[in-house]
């Protein structure tokens, strides 16, 4: 499902060429989930901002669904994204003038696809907002507008699912009843799961874990208690 | 589109308020345009319907001299209608008041106008003079002066006559016209009684024809040139009267819409800087759409919707408010139009003018949008990336640049006609844009350098506001700088000019003229004026005379030769030429050298000739010019070439003859004196014209007033149109506090938390805006006094005058209007609570 080879990426500074991801490699098949933790400055979010087709890398390649994505121009990676990608962010990134619902709805509006609130709502349902539908991102909580994020992210039925420390930002219950809808939706919709967290018990549930430092893959270990 | 239609909808939930206020930016300028593009249409429909009521008759035939009877003969005899007017300047005594005024008398003899109404109160017209004995209509504004009524008498020469009307409107004139000098209508026959039927220095014969269909006006004028090409004619046909008409309101509504233009401009540079401050706040926005998939053209639809949303919603107000305005115009151009004009919506001019502004209002917001194709989605991970900003130059900036540039030249062009006067205009609008926003960004980068340390907190921190991140110091500095700038060099000019004329006062030069003074009147005169306290200082003797030949041609074959390059006016007019010894100190020879005496039998005489007559006569030193001088040929040669300062109310003339040789012929006086003050101006009046009913007078401080009412006139109107700069200007102010109030309100808050009083933040404020509003007013006062200073230099030919207190008044108003809409628009900030504040913006 996700292919990445000899990933590289390398930004000018004024005290030259700083590299912050060395060719990486890895390959997720449909439905793994899989955790990469590091430090920060590590190059996680970098990895994962290139594997979503968020950013083009300096070198190697990304395959998303067997095609090239680096190669791809921006708004060809946007039609990607859009047709296989979902995210969720760190800060939730609801937009703040759209309603609950319209932020849910917004990935297959911008596809054109009509008539699609019913399914709109059955997400909100499944998240258990289903009451809270007409609300805007200011008037809910910081669990309650993840839990809208990760209802737009399944929206598109994505095929890779994109987490970035979903988690940061929540408390310990909140925390752990978003990591079981995440994990329950991932099964139920068998999702390809990629997971940026520095959170170990998170990443524990995740059926890989890859270990980054200095911008280098230092390990891809198997969790054999996840399913 | 469908999807940025609707999320373009959606996203301005909150903001719709704000974004309304970005349109009002420029719905002043739109407002601006629709109202004299709609009125300019109803001006031109009222020119059409009233054609002909326009002149009053088919032809007007006018001339400095008698008409002449085979002249009338053959207008009599095309079989159609003849009246006949003498207009010339007079001196009308009102007993009751024992005071004078110069008046306009028009002596009518026929049925005029053919066409269109001679309006008086009371009602009646023409039908008023054919009252018994001498009776006079009279121009409304001499009622009022003197406080004079129907049936009450005033004197004209040396008949009494009695007022029996006020003269409303008659065709073929404009209201203008009156202000020269006021209009006193009455018969021809009683003109004999007065004495001044003849010898008026400044008189016109006028023949106002209804011709019948067989003899179109053209045609007679053809006619008319063929037979009498040595009388000098002008003539008026109702197509030329309407295309005058017409041509002179399309230069005011050119002219107009230009002004109008500036504000346009102004407010799609506020609606580009709102819109620009707007899109940082969408920055995460569009991130997220380009995570979930949304392409940039998508992102970058979304927002250019908003901003035709915005040009929308300014237009329709615009037009809204435009048509409002259209209602006041007729007030503003009273006493201006020569006809009435009756109201109604051109949607031609209306749709001309929400499109310029639609249009300019979306090439000024695709500037600040142009960033949200650039938005890179992982700015949704990291904000920093949104702040690193593009890499490399955007080509799509350069073309909407040009985009911009050549929208306002082609509305130029095609307001003014004109390809080079469109290219200026625009070009100086670029630069005075260009001058401002140099300066703001000197003023923020001096704010930068030079804030001395050891000044209270409040100051620094205002201050400070001058350089810092989103300030808008190039903003205000433009909008409020330009406002000033066109109001104030209006202003400037209008005192230059009235100064120029009145300074001869406070210099003791001559402020009263007299003339038409006969050859045995002048002892008397200068004894009458004398005996009233203000001698005469000036005086100086006027022979009538005409050109006969000019370098050995006869003034026909000059004026029938193919290359003939001579000015008609030039060659065919009557000369009042005067005999001197001396120059006077308005004079200055600038070729030749100037003869003071001739000896007797002196041929051909040496005469010195005025600069641009000897331009227009293709006169040189030593070219012969031969007069006839009332029947007397006299051979002359241009010994001298001078210029004249003619704004200086003194004798001045064309052509100047040196002594001996004109004494003996028959001649007119005209002399000038100074009277210290209006009470001793009015005294020797009183006496020189009782002492001489013919002898007119001219007052520079009536002069001066009548400049200033023609001047106030037509500033008026063009202040009026100015001001509408200056209230975008403030609008523009009120949109940038509002944009900046948002990014500025966390600030104030943390320093609410951590104790600032409600006085201090006020305080800051006030010193920003004030600064803001004070640099705003100096830069476009300082612009104002050099805009003044070159129109003065160059195209008056005047010393500028520079008002310090009225100047100093100006930044004062301008400053005090920047800090009081500051303090309305930035109002609530430091009113609520830190906590309420940030949950609003939370």
């Amino acid at each position: 499902m996700l292919r990445v080879n000899r990933l590289t990426k390398t930004y000018a500074t004024a005290a030259g060429p700083l590299t912050v991801l060395h060719e990486s490699t890895f390959e997720l098949a449909a439905g793994d989930s899989v955790a990469i933790i590091g430090p920060s400055g590590s190059g996680k979010t970098t990895l994962l901002g290139l594997c979503a087709g968020l950013d083009r890398a300096t070198g190697g390649t990304v395959e998303i669904d067997g095609a090239r994505i680096d190669s791809l121009d921006e708004d060809g990676r946007a039609r990607v994204r859009n047709a296989t990608v979902g995210f969720v962010f760190q800060n939730f990134q609801l937009i703040p003038t759209l309603t609950a619902l319209e932020n849910v709805l917004v990935p297959l509006e911008l596809r054109g696809v009509g008539g699609a609130e019913p399914q709109a709502r059955a997400l909100l349902e499944r998240v258990g907002l289903g009451a809270r539908a007409g609300h805007y991102p200011v008037q809910l909580s910081g669990g309650e507008q993840q839990r809208v994020a990760l209802a737009r992210a399944f929206i598109n039925s994505p095929k890779l699912l994109f987490c970035d420390e979903p988690t940061g930002n929540l408390d310990g219950d909140t925390s752990d009843a978003m990591v079981e809808l995440i994990f329950g939706l991932n099964r139920e919709r068998r999702t390809t799961l990629v997971l940026v967290t520095h959170n170990p018990e998170l990443a524990g549930r995740c059926q890989r874990v890859l270990r980054l430092k200095n911008g280098s893959i230092l390990s891809d270990v198997r969790n054999p208690a996840a399913s | 589109m469908n999807f940025a239609l609707r999320f373009a909808w959606r996203d301005t939930r909150a903001s719709r308020r704000r974004l309304a206020l970005y349109s009002l930016s420029v719905v002043l300028g739109i407002a601006a345009l629709v109202a004299i593009g709609s009125f300019s249409a109803n001006v031109r429909a009222a020119i059409d319907a009233e054609a002909k009521g326009l002149l009053g008759a088919d032809l007007d035939v006018t001339s400095p001299a008698p008409l002449g009877a085979p002249l009338l003969g053959y207008l009599q005899g095309l079989g159609g209608d003849l009246a006949r007017e003498q207009t010339f300047s007079s001196m009308m005594t009102f007993p009751a008041v024992h005071r004078l005024r110069l008046v306009q008398v028009h002596a009518v003899e026929g049925a005029f106008p053919f066409y269109g109404t001679f309006e008086t109160e009371p009602a009646g017209g023409m039908a008023l003079l054919r009252a018994p004995g001498p009776v006079v209509i009279l121009e409304p504004t001499l009622l009022a002066q003197f406080g004079v009524k129907e049936g009450d008498p005033v004197k004209l020469g040396k008949t009494v006559f009695t007022v029996v009307g006020a003269v409303k409107r008659i065709p073929g004139e404009s209201p203008g016209v009156a202000m020269m000098a006021p209009r006193a209508y009455i018969r021809m026959d009683s003109l004999p009684g007065t004495g001044l039927a003849a010898g008026q220095a400044l008189a016109r014969y006028r023949a106002m024809v209804r011709l019948p269909a067989a003899h179109p006006a053209d045609a007679v004028v053809t006619e008319l040139k063929a037979r009498f090409p040595l009388v000098r004619l002008n003539f008026d046909t109702v197509a030329e009267r309407k295309r005058n008409l017409g041509q002179a309101i399309e230069h005011l509504d050119g002219f107009l819409s230009l002004v109008g233009f500036v504000a346009l401009v102004l407010g799609g540079i506020g609606v580009a800087s709102a819109l620009h401050a707007y899109i940082r706040q969408k920055v995460a926005t569009v991130a997220i759409l380009r995570c979930l998939g949304a392409s940039a053209r998508q992102g970058f639809t979304v927002y250019l919707l908003q901003g035709l949303g915005i040009g929308v919603a300014g237009a329709l107000a615009g037009g809204l408010l435009g048509v409002g305005v259209q209602l006041l115009l007729p007030a503003v151009f009273r006493g201006v139009l020569p006809i009435a004009i009756e109201f109604f919506i051109s949607w031609p001019a209306l749709l001309r003018g929400m499109g310029a502004g639609v249009v300019i209002c979306l090439l000024f917001s695709v500037l600040p949008l142009l960033a949200v194709r650039r938005v890179p989605p992982l700015a949704a991970l990291r904000s920093a990336v949104a702040e690193e900003g593009p890499a490399g130059p955007d080509p799509w900036r350069l073309a909407i640049g040009a985009g911009i540039a050549a929208a306002v030249a082609g509305f130029a062009i095609w307001q003014t006609g004109a390809v080079s006067v469109g290219l200026g205009f625009a070009g100086m609008l670029m630069l005075g844009f260009a001058v401002l926003s140099g300066l703001g960004l000197a003023v923020a980068w001096a704010a930068r350098r030079f804030i001395p340390r050891g000044l209270p907190y409040v100051v620094r921190q205002g201050l400070a506001n001058l350089h810092r991140p989103n300030n808008r110091t190039v903003l205000l500095l433009v909008s409020l700088g330009l406002g000033t700038f066109l109001v104030l060099t209006l202003f400037l000019v209008r005192t230059t000019l009235l100064r120029e004329i009145s300074g001869a006062d406070s210099l003791g030069r001559p402020n009263l003229l007299f003339f038409d003074i006969q050859d045995d009147q002048i002892a008397g005169v200068q004894a009458a004026a004398a005996g009233a306290g203000s001698p005469v200082t000036e005086s100086a003797p006027i022979v009538t005379m005409k050109i006969s030949a000019l370098r050995g041609r006869t003034v026909e074959e000059i004026l029938h030769a193919k290359d003939n390059r001579v000015e008609d006016w030039a060659i065919r007019r009557e000369y009042r030429s005067t005999f001197r010894g001396t120059l006077t100190d308005t004079e200055k020879v600038v070729q030749g050298v100037f003869t003071p005496r001739a000896a007797t039998g002196t041929a051909p005489v040496p005469i010195s000739v005025e600069e641009s007559l000897a331009h227009d006569m293709q006169l040189h030193l030593g070219d012969e010019v031969d007069w006839d001088v009332q029947g007397l040929p006299v051979k002359t040669t241009v010994g001298s070439i001078r210029t004249v300062e003619w704004r200086r109310l003194e004798p001045n003339f064309f052509v100047v003859f040196p002594e001996g040789v004109l004494e003996a012929a028959p001649k007119t006086y005209l002399v000038a004196l100074h009277a210290a003050t209006p009470a001793d101006s009015a005294r020797v009046q009183q006496a020189v014209v009782e002492a001489y009913p013919n002898v007119t007078a001219i007052d520079l401080a009536l002069v001066v007033e009548t400049l200033d009412g023609i001047f106030s006139k037509v500033a008026f109107a063009i202040e009026f149109m100015a001001l509408f700069t200056v209230a975008t200007g403030l609008v523009v102010l009120a949109g940038a506090i509002l944009t900046g109030r948002h990014q500025r309100i966390r600030e104030t808050v943390l320093l609410r938390t951590l104790g600032a009083s409600r006085r201090q933040l006020a305080l800051i404020q006030l010193v920003e805006y004030a600064v803001l509003g004070t640099q705003g007013a100096v830069v476009g006062a300082l612009l104002a006094v050099a805009g003044n200073a070159l129109l003065a230099r160059f195209v008056f030919h005047v010393a500028a005058a520079t008002p310090p207190l009225q100047v100093g008044l100006a930044v004062v108003i301008v400053a005090f209007l920047a800090v009081a809409t500051g303090f309305v628009a930035g109002r609530g900030v430091v009113d609520h609570p830190p906590l309420e504040i940030l949950r609003q913006e939370s």
